[in-house]
């Protein structure tokens, strides 16, 4: 099977492995990421405001070529998915925004048609984890592993509609497939700081080390997560433990780790 | 109130989908924000201060660049108020402004370091920026 893939920015640079892997670990599950041609920057974080059309229109013009292959669109960066995902529920659902935007898109018309997925629903929905769990080949056995979910993949919830917003189980059901056995700590919803990295350290900092102390008091390994900022938030701050990709724990277990 | 205050006081309601009228001053927007430290207004006065008309202070707070975008007001409140589109609302009608820009792409070289991810300036500059 054949989808639409939406890369963003940091999957060509700093997160590398994060792409890379999400393609490998796709092709040995029979699944074909298909990049859409000269796809824009998502803009990373959702401009809530009705008003805003610029800023949203990268998000439609990708969603709107998916409708044209008649395909999926999936991405794997939380925060793409997140923009892509609340754009398209827009397009759906507000009829005056929807006409702005399709001024735009001329001579088509978008109004929220393309399914988007992340790439751990392609997974859980699409591929399923118990045909996953048949082409592990490395389980790994014995590994205690944290996911961290932040914010962007699950809220808002209503229109993310991924997992329960509280109390997820996505991510935990997917590190069973792979043979390991998740921690779940009470931080694993909260936010890592984000982009306030920039704006104010020391408060990056405060959030961050609670994620990461929370999860190491719960006897975790390591962290998995599918958001670049919340990793170099994690790492920047001081973990002791190491924090990876959902992909290359993926990767690894399929046995194309390199 | 003076007739402009009113007007960019309903269009910031206009905008941003949020009707201020239905919080119940539970408070729970600002025990779960993560940012609730670094704030001089918390997401529950941004709600009661646009409802009453009281945007002023808002529009000139650092508070405006403290909001992490995390959602976690919107999916907590029992109501549904969503106080972040609000937060949001606010701070586009600073950075609108001419020369109101919060962040500037000359300011960014110099936050920058080896590791940090292309998504962290995209997110800041569509936050801070216009």
């Amino acid at each position: 099977m054949k989808v639409s893939y939406f890369p963003g920015c940091t999957l060509k640079t700093k997160a590398k492995d994060l792409d890379n892997y999400a393609r490998k670990c796709a092709e040995v599950l029979g699944v074909t990421l298909e990049e859409i041609p000269a796809w824009q920057c998502c803009g990373g974080v959702f401009t809530t405001s009705r008003d805003e059309i610029a800023t949203k229109l990268s998000s439609v013009r990708a969603l709107n070529d998916a409708k044209q292959k008649g395909q999926p669109l999936v991405s794997v960066c939380s925060a793409c998915h997140n923009v892509i995902k609340q754009t398209n529920a827009a397009m759906q659902n507000d009829e005056e925004f929807a006409f702005k935007v399709n001024n735009y898109i001329s001579p088509d018309e978008y109004h929220g048609e393309t399914k988007v997925y992340h790439y751990l629903e392609l997974l859980r929905d699409v591929i399923g984890f118990d045909k996953l769990k048949e082409k592990v080949v490395k389980p790994l056995t014995g590994r205690k592993i944290a996911a961290y979910y932040g914010c962007l993949l699950l809220r808002p919830g209503k229109v993310m509609a991924m997992d329960d917003v509280e109390n997820p189980t996505i991510m935990e059901d997917l590190i069973r497939a792979l043979g390991a056995e998740p921690v779940v700590y009470a931080y694993r919803n909260e936010c890592c700081g984000g982009y306030i990295a920039l704006e104010s350290k020391e408060l990056a900092k405060e959030k961050s080390q609670k994620v990461t102390s929370n999860a190491q008091e719960k006897g975790a390994e390591a962290i998995v997560t599918a958001c670049p900022l919340c990793r170099y938030n994690l790492i920047k701050n001081g973990t002791e433990v190491p924090v990876v990709y959902f992909t290359e724990l993926l990767a690894e277990a399929l046995g194309i780790k390199e | 109130m003076e007739n402009s205050k009113q007007n960019l006081c309903n269009e910031i309601v206009r905008r941003s989908g949020v009707n201020p009228r239905k919080c119940m001053k539970c408070g729970k927007c600002s025990g779960t924000c993560p940012a609730y430290d670094e704030m001089e207004y918390h997401p529950h006065q941004f709600v009661y201060m646009v409802e009453t008309g009281d945007i002023e202070p808002l529009l000139n707070s650092k508070s405006i660049y403290r909001c992490l975008t995390c959602f976690a007001c919107v999916d907590r409140c029992p109501r549904g108020v969503e106080p972040a589109k609000l937060v949001e609302a606010v701070r586009l009608a600073v950075v609108r402004e001419q020369g109101k820009n919060h962040l500037k792409a000359d300011d960014i070289p110099e936050l920058l370091d080896e590791e940090l991810p292309q998504q962290a300036i995209v997110s800041a500059l569509r936050k801070y920026s216009k």
